[in-house]
Parts: C-alpha cells; sequence; structure tokens
C-alpha cells in the first residue's frame, strides 16, 4: 500500500510543489490549506505522514502539531514541519510541541524526498 | 543559480504561484492601507506578516533572488513588529506600507521578467535596515552591552542584514542537486575511519514519534555497521512505562564518509537524546567540531552558513577602519558598511559603495519610484486646480466679451487654455491608480464561489491597468464582487447543464476595463444562460413590479434585474439571492455618478457594461436653463430628452402632472416649483422634458425650459461651502462666474412643489432653500 502524506501549508503554491514531488515517488497525498482542515482531514483519514508549514491562518503548524500529538493515535506518526530560512527559534517551537523533523523552504525535489524517506520508509 | 534542480522541475508552479501573490497582495493591499491610518491588532500584523512570508518562500523556490532579498528584510521587521521589538509609529507604518509597494513592483516584474531599475527599492530597504538595526541597538543597550561594541558582539543582532542575504545566498547553493557540493569545504578522505557512537535516547525522542530502528537503518547505509544493544536500564516489569526510554545503543560504524554525514543521521533527534561520537581512530582532516554542517544541505547547514558568513560580515566593520572611509561614529560604523551592501545584494546584483559618504550621495541619486502623499494634501491641489480652472473660464468669457478682437490676448487666452486643462489633468492621475487592486480579488472570489456552487469557471480578465480616481476604486469593489458572484450563481449554468447545451463545461467570465472619454468602462460578461425574458416578466407581473398591461421592450424587460428585491435566482443560494441584489448594485454605481448596464442574450450569456466617471471632483454635466437660472444635471442619469406634446402631459387629481412616454408615465417634476424660479417656461409643452433615472430605476420627467449644452464641471460642495440644500448636491461655477446647482435627482422627487403661478419674490441668484429653512424665505447662495 502506498504511503499516505498530509501536506499542510496555506499556499498552494507550495502544497501543489510538495504534493507534485512526493506523488511523483509513489505517494498518496492529502492536501490541508491550515490547520483546522488538517485536522478535519485527519478526523476521518489515516495517513503516515504530516508535512506541515508553521505560519498559517486559522490554525499554525506549532498548534497543529500540539493538537496532533495531544491525540492517541497521532503519537507515532511523523510530522515534518517546513520552515523558512531554517529559522532556529521556529525549528525549537516545531520541536517543542512534537515534531519529527523540519524540511527548509525552499527545498529540492530530491532533498524532500531523502527526508521523507528518512522518517517515514518505505515498508 | 543553475535552472537544475528545482528551478526546472517546479517551474511549472510558477503560475500558480503569480496567481497567490496577485491574491496576496491585494490583500495586503487592504491591510496595509488600514495600518497606515490605524494601529492594527496582531491578529492583523500576522496577516501581514504570513502574506510577505508566502511570498518569501515561492520566491525563494522559484530562484527570485531580488524578491526573496527584498521581502526577507521586509518580513524581519513584520516579525520584530510581531514579538514588539519594533513598536507601531508613523515612521514604521510609512515604511511598511512603502514595503508593500516595492513588493507589489517587485513580484509583477519577477512575473512578467521584466527587469527593474538596479537599486530599485534600494531606498525603503533601506529604511527597513535602519528600523531593524536601530531596534536592534535599542535591544543591545537595554541588555547592557555598550553600544559602541563592535557589530560582531552585539547581542541582539538584527537577523538580517549581511547575514540574512547570506543565507538566502547559502540556501540557494544547497540547492544544488550534486552530492560533492554538500561536502564543499571539508576535507575528504577516501580512508576508512570507525567511528564509535554512542546513542541514548530520551523519552521525548519518541513523542517527537521518531524511530530508533529508522536510525539504525540509515546507518547501516553509511558502512559496515556493529551494534550492541544496552539494556542496563531497563527497569523491573512493573516499574516499566510504555512511554518512556530504556534502551540504549553502541555502534561502530566504519566508513568512508565524512562524520558530518553521521551526525546528519541524528539531526532530528539530537536534543531528544545522549550522543557522542568520535572517530576511534582519528583520521587525517576531519574536524570533529564539524558536526552536521552542510549535512543535509537542508536544515541546520543553511543557518551554519548563515553565520558564518554573518561573522564575516560582522567583521567587516573592522576591515572597513582601512578603508578610505570618513565616518568616525562607531555607531555609524556598525551599520553602514555592511547596510547599503546588503541591500545593493538584496535588490540588484550591482556594486554599490560601500563608504557611508558615497552611499548617502549614491541614495540622493537614486531614483525614487514613488512617494506616498498625505490625500489631504491632493485633495487641496485638485480644488485649487479647480478654481483655477474656472477663473481660466472666466477670464477666457472675459476676454471674447471685451477684446474680441485682440489676437494676442486670444492666443495668450488660448495657451493658458491648453495649460490649465493638462494641468487639470496632471493633478487629477496624482489619485490615480490601477483598477488592479481591486481586480486582483477576483480571481479568488470565483475560485471560491464556483467550488461552493460545483461549477467550473474561468476568469479572464483584461485591462488592469486603467487607472481610476483612488476614491472610485474603493467604491467599485463591492458592486463587482456581488455582479461576479451573481454572474456564477445566475448566469453560468452547472457542467452538466453546460454540457447539455452543447458548451463547454468550463464556464468563462470576462471582466475588462478600459477608458472612454472622461469615464472607465467594465465590462464583466459571462457565456451562462443568459436573461430569460420570459421568465423575468412573469416574475415581475407576480411581484407586482410591472403592470399587467405593460408593455415592455427588451432592454426594459432585462433591466427589471434591477429592481429592488428582484431575483432571478429560482432558489436561495447561500451565495446571493438574499434579496440583496441588482438593485444595490445599481444605486452603488449610481452613487458614483455612474450607469451601468446590461445586455443579454438567452442561452448565450449576459454582458454588464459599467460606466463610471473617472473621478468625483468633476462631473459631466447637462447644463440646463430655468427661467434666468442655470442648472446641472449629472449626464449619466440622463436617458434622454424631448419636447412633449400637449396630450403627453397630464395633471393628477391630487396635484402633480405626469408625462406619457410610449405607454409609460413618468412623473414630471418642474424645477421652477420647486425652487421658485421666476419668469420660468410653465407649461412643459413650451420646455424641454429631461427624462433622468434615479439610482433606484425610478424615472422621472424634469421640466426645463431649454438644454444648453453638456459640459464638464469642477463639483464644489454645498456643505462645506454654504449649507446642505435640498435637492442640490453640489455646486459649480460656470464660465461666467455665475454658479449653478447640481441637481440631486434622488431627492428631487420629494421635495414639495410651489402650486404653480405663486411667486413669493423676485429675488436675483439662484435660489434655494437650505433644508431647514421655512419655504417662504428664499434665500439667495452666495459663492
Amino acid at each position: 500500500m502506498a504511503r499516505r502524506v498530509l501536506a499542510v501549508d496555506d499556499s498552494k503554491t507550495m502544497r501543489d510543489m510538495v504534493a507534485f514531488t512526493l506523488r511523483g515517488a509513489g505517494f498518496d497525498v492529502l492536501e490541508a490549506e491550515d490547520g483546522v482542515r488538517a485536522l478535519s482531514v485527519l478526523s476521518s483519514q489515516s495517513v503516515d505522514l504530516v508535512i506541515t508549514d508553521i505560519n498559517m491562518p486559522n490554525m499554525d503548524g506549532v498548534t497543529l502539531v500540539r493538537q496532533l500529538r495531544a491525540k492517541p493515535n497521532f503519537k507515532s506518526t511523523p510530522i515534518l514541519i517546513l520552515t523558512t530560512e531554517g529559522g532556529e527559534d521556529k525549528k525549537a517551537d516545531g520541536r517543542a510541541a512534537g515534531a519529527t523533523g523540519w524540511i527548509v523552504k525552499p527545498f529540492a525535489p530530491d532533498k524532500l524526498l531523502q527526508v521523507v524517506n528518512k522518517v517515514c520508509p518505505g515498508r | 543559480m543553475t535552472t537544475g534542480g528545482q528551478g526546472g522541475e517546479y517551474a511549472q508552479f510558477k503560475a500558480t504561484f503569480f496567481e497567490e501573490c496577485s491574491e496576496i497582495l491585494a490583500d495586503l493591499d487592504g491591510r496595509l492601507t488600514r495600518l497606515q491610518s490605524e494601529a492594527i491588532d496582531a491578529e492583523e500584523l500576522n496577516a501581514i506578516f504570513r502574506a510577505v512570508h508566502s511570498i518569501k518562500a515561492g520566491a525563494g523556490a522559484f530562484n527570485l533572488g531580488s524578491l526573496v532579498g527584498f521581502s526577507h528584510t521586509f518580513e524581519a521587521l513584520l516579525d520584530w513588529m510581531r514579538d514588539g521589538r519594533i513598536t507601531q509609529n508613523e515612521r514604521v507604518a510609512t515604511a511598511v506600507v512603502h514595503a508593500g509597494d516595492v513588493l507589489a513592483t517587485l513580484v509583477a516584474a519577477a512575473q512578467t521578467d521584466s527587469p527593474v531599475e538596479p537599486d530599485f527599492g534600494a531606498d525603503v530597504a533601506e529604511e527597513l535596515q535602519a528600523l531593524l538595526d536601530e531596534a536592534g541597538r535599542r535591544a543591545a543597550g537595554a541588555a547592557g552591552a555598550a553600544p559602541s561594541a563592535t557589530a560582531g558582539s552585539a547581542p541582539a543582532r538584527p537577523p538580517v542584514t549581511a547575514s540574512g542575504d547570506a543565507r538566502d545566498a547559502a540556501s540557494d547553493r544547497s540547492e544544488t542537486p550534486a552530492a560533492p557540493a554538500l561536502d564543499a569545504g571539508i576535507t575528504h578522505t577516501d580512508s576508512l575511519t570507525c567511528y564509535r557512537i554512542d546513542f541514548v535516547p530520551r523519552a521525548e525522542l519518541f513523542r517527537h514519534a521518531n524511530e530508533p530502528l529508522l536510525l539504525i537503518g540509515e546507518l547501516q547505509r553509511l558502512g559496515t555497521l556493529e551494534t550492541t544493544l544496552r539494556d542496563d536500564r531497563l527497569p523491573a516489569l512493573a516499574d516499566m512505562d510504555p512511554e518512556d526510554a530504556y534502551f540504549a545503543w553502541t555502534f561502530e560504524l566504519v566508513t568512508d564518509r565524512p562524520q558530518s554525514e553521521i551526525a546528519e543521521v541524528f539531526e532530528f533527534v539530537d536534543a531528544d537524546c545522549d550522543l557522542t561520537l568520535a572517530p576511534v581512530l582519528p583520521a587525517a582532516g576531519e574536524d570533529a567540531d564539524d558536526d552536521d554542517a552542510d549535512g543535509w544541505g537542508l536544515f541546520e547547514p543553511d543557518a551554519q552558513d548563515a553565520e558564518a558568513e554573518a561573522g564575516d560580515h560582522d567583521a567587516e566593520p573592522h576591515a572597513a577602519g582601512a578603508e578610505p572611509s570618513p565616518t568616525a561614529s562607531p555607531a555609524a560604523a556598525t551599520r553602514t558598511p555592511a547596510t547599503p551592501e546588503a541591500v545593493a545584494a538584496a535588490i540588484a546584483p550591482t556594486a554599490r559603495p560601500t563608504a557611508s559618504g558615497a552611499a548617502n550621495a549614491a541614495q540622493a541619486k537614486s531614483s525614487v519610484s514613488s512617494i506616498r502623499v498625505d490625500l489631504g494634501r491632493v485633495d487641496r491641489l485638485v480644488n485649487m486646480v479647480g478654481e483655477l480652472v474656472i477663473t481660466q473660464a472666466m477670464l477666457a468669457q472675459q476676454l471674447q466679451e471685451s477684446h474680441g478682437g485682440d489676437r494676442e490676448s486670444i492666443r495668450g487666452s488660448d495657451e493658458l487654455a491648453t495649460l490649465t486643462r493638462e494641468l487639470q489633468e496632471c493633478v487629477m492621475a496624482i489619485r490615480m491608480q490601477p483598477v488592479r487592486s481591486v481586480f486582483q480579488r477576483m480571481p479568488r472570489l470565483v475560485r471560491e464561489v464556483s467550488a461552493k456552487l460545483d461549477k467550473h469557471v474561468r476568469l479572464v480578465m483584461s485591462g488592469e491597468q486603467t487607472e481610476v480616481d483612488k476614491t472610485v476604486i474603493e467604491e467599485l469593489a463591492d458592486p463587482l464582487t456581488h455582479m461576479i458572484r451573481n454572474a456564477i450563481d445566475h448566469g453560468i449554468e452547472t457542467p452538466e447543464a453546460r454540457i447539455a447545451a452543447g458548451k463547454p463545461p468550463e464556464g468563462t467570465i470576462a471582466l475588462s476595463a478600459a477608458h472612454v472619454g472622461s469615464n472607465i468602462l467594465i465590462h464583466l460578461e459571462d457565456d451562462g444562460r443568459g436573461i430569460d425574458r420570459e421568465r423575468l416578466l412573469a416574475k415581475a407581473l407576480a411581484k407586482g413590479i410591472i403592470a399587467a398591461d405593460a408593455k415592455l421592450s427588451d432592454e426594459e424587460i432585462d433591466d427589471l434585474i434591477f429592481s429592488p428585491g428582484f431575483s432571478t435566482a429560482e432558489t436561495v443560494t447561500d451565495v446571493s439571492g438574499r434579496g440583496v441584489g441588482m438593485d444595490v448594485v445599481r444605486r452603488n454605481i449610481v452613487n458614483l455618478g455612474g450607469r451601468i448596464q446590461v445586455q443579454s442574450q438567452l442561452g448565450k450569456g449576459t454582458r454588464f457594461t459599467l460606466v463610471i466617471p473617472l473621478t468625483l471632483a468633476v462631473l459631466d454635466g447637462m447644463v440646463v436653463a430655468v427661467g434666468a437660472e442655470k442648472y446641472i444635471l449629472p449626464l449619466t442619469s440622463i436617458i434622454e430628452s424631448f419636447r412633449p406634446d400637449k396630450g403627453q402631459v397630464s395633471t393628477l387629481a391630487g396635484g402633480g402632472d405626469v408625462a406619457s412616454i410610449r405607454g409609460q408615465f413618468y412623473r414630471l417634476v418642474q424645477l421652477h416649483r420647486i425652487f421658485d424660479v421666476p419668469s420660468a417656461i410653465t407649461e412643459p409643452w413650451r420646455g424641454i422634458v429631461v427624462l433622468v433615472e434615479t439610482a433606484s430605476g425610478e424615472k422621472i420627467g424634469i421640466a426645463v425650459d431649454e438644454l444648453l449644452g453638456q459640459q464638464q464641471v469642477v463639483i464644489k460642495s454645498l456643505q462645506e461651502n454654504y449649507d446642505p440644500v435640498a435637492g442640490i448636491s453640489g455646486a459649480t461655477i460656470l464660465g461666467n462666474g455665475r454658479v449653478a446647482l447640481i441637481l440631486d435627482i434622488e431627492n428631487l422627487t420629494r421635495l414639495p412643489e410651489r402650486p404653480a403661478g405663486r411667486r413669493a419674490d423676485a429675488g436675483r441668484g439662484p435660489t434655494a432653500r437650505p433644508i431647514d429653512e421655512p419655504a417662504d424665505v428664499p434665500l439667495a447662495l452666495s459663492a
């Protein structure tokens, strides 16, 4: 079964790029525009990995991570946060919230796949 | 930057990015406008930050260097505003608003791939940087560090300047997909090295959903791995917490890879475990402190590179001392040398002098692309020019009357007229803005509404550059939004219905703007189902909007959609059809001095045309004479004028006259009765009836003596210069220096008319009553 990823970003450009790259590598990709929608997607579907932006309206990425980690069935789901320019404090925020790792924007396709495979390898 | 890697693979998303940018910028525009006028709250600030942040992220993905550089500095400032390190004041607000303008221009330039001036926006970027630097120094001062310390030691150095750009540059480099680049700067050894790795996970590691097994798998890929499991921390079963971490590992890895690559494996977990990593037999050239630098080319490396480079830049002030820079002020030294450089790097790859004196000179020289001016000043200018136009007209007329044949004077007067007109146009142009800011909001609207209604709609826009007065632009958003909603809801059919009708499943809405004379024409055209006249008529009959025996032309039937409370929707959707209908749109447009027309073909589509004056400061008017008085009727509200036959005018039993045209009766308003004008024509059939339409679509006939011709007039507010007068929306001064009143058609019908023949005075001058004034005391209006 293909691994399934939820890409959360308020920018369609970013969602498109993440989805394009991962789909090309055989992933199923779900998309959500912000944390609130991500939670609603995840309430009905399970995923193997969540990739989320930090700065989003309605619910930001750090809050999303925190909320997911509070749910028993998301305790061991890897969550990657997308950060721009690798701001240390943002990374630390994400880590404190329970994120598994991070990807710095802008990303190259192979780097994205590398990181995704690192935390969510194929079975 | 090569186009390899992501530039190539992700190029297909560029269009999406720019579409997103235009939405973001439109939204940003509104927020920045608010920022200028009021202190905004954290949420608003967050939204502004996000907007810039999104643009920067996308720009980074597409290697739009100058956009990344500028938005980075902009973002840094907003970030500091968010966390209170910079407080909003007028200077900050101005800088932010200017930055918004620069950002929009840079986006537009990137989109069209057109070059911008090398130092475009440099002044704004410098100002942003200056604000950051000042806040940074304040923080440094507050932290007790001597402000005269070298920049490198300042504890709260702003995140941008050189380091920001270095970081971008670093991330650019890291995009290069070739693996060797990752290890650039690290001495390589091909010889095998044995590393000993002690790895003791903490519970947090699991809470972050990291997995030791995956790490072990990764290590295995790097070389030959020997694994020892240490279970000495394992408690008795009864004491075991399933969420805690009890195992630890010791690895021995024999590999030809650099240590940094091993460290990378643990990058996500190094804060959640105790990790020691050291070569058992140290290899030459390996730097144990190198840690994870350049590891993924994705994470830490950027920041570390940046910090390394920032260090270099920070060191520069020392070096700058050796340069022929005359500035000795330590404060200047901490800032200036790095700043213009950073700015120049951010904006364009042009060399910029680093010495502060030269930098200032360059700044002074740099072309300022725009300035922001208090609207009040512009209004005053517009007013003054209005006076000038009037004075010029008066002079011209006097000249004509007194020196009929003096060629020199006439030529001079003509020249003055030309110059005045040009000046007026120039001044009006100051307030002109492209309609883009309104149009930009529409793609999103179309997408949202069509998604909600399960319709496929494509929006095609043209003429976004068409300019209109700022005051007009602000009034356009609501009507356009409403009309587009309507077009999608009522106009465009469902994909199934479209296919059944032999149309492509995707509907098209075309929005365009163009200048025609002193108006802007906005067309909104859809290829939907068109207006079903029979249904419309039936509905209008059922609602009692028209009489059962009314004979309406096709145009008049189409016009019914502007009737108050009229909705053609069969079902009320949550998109439209709640009773706020096209009547409101029409009212908005008419309030702007414009008009709206509809043309439709059943099954083919509907086209709305908005004709809107370019500015609210001048008006295209029809000058009409009533007795000795002159009044101005807004041209846009005039439908037609005619000289009625005696038989067309009838007096109603309760007083008041009506005029009938083509079987329809219209209320007749006799201006001389309302304003009590002496020696006016009292029998409408001896004068002219002008049929006008009010904002609500009501048509009335206005009886005047004669039409004198149309003319552009400068509107003067009665409210400000005199007193509000019922039935009058403003005044203007004609060429002969006389005041003419501009009729407020909306209110004309509500005014009491004096019985014909009764006259209270024979005063001179335009007569009108202030609203509160008793009707019997006519007042002469002083200009």
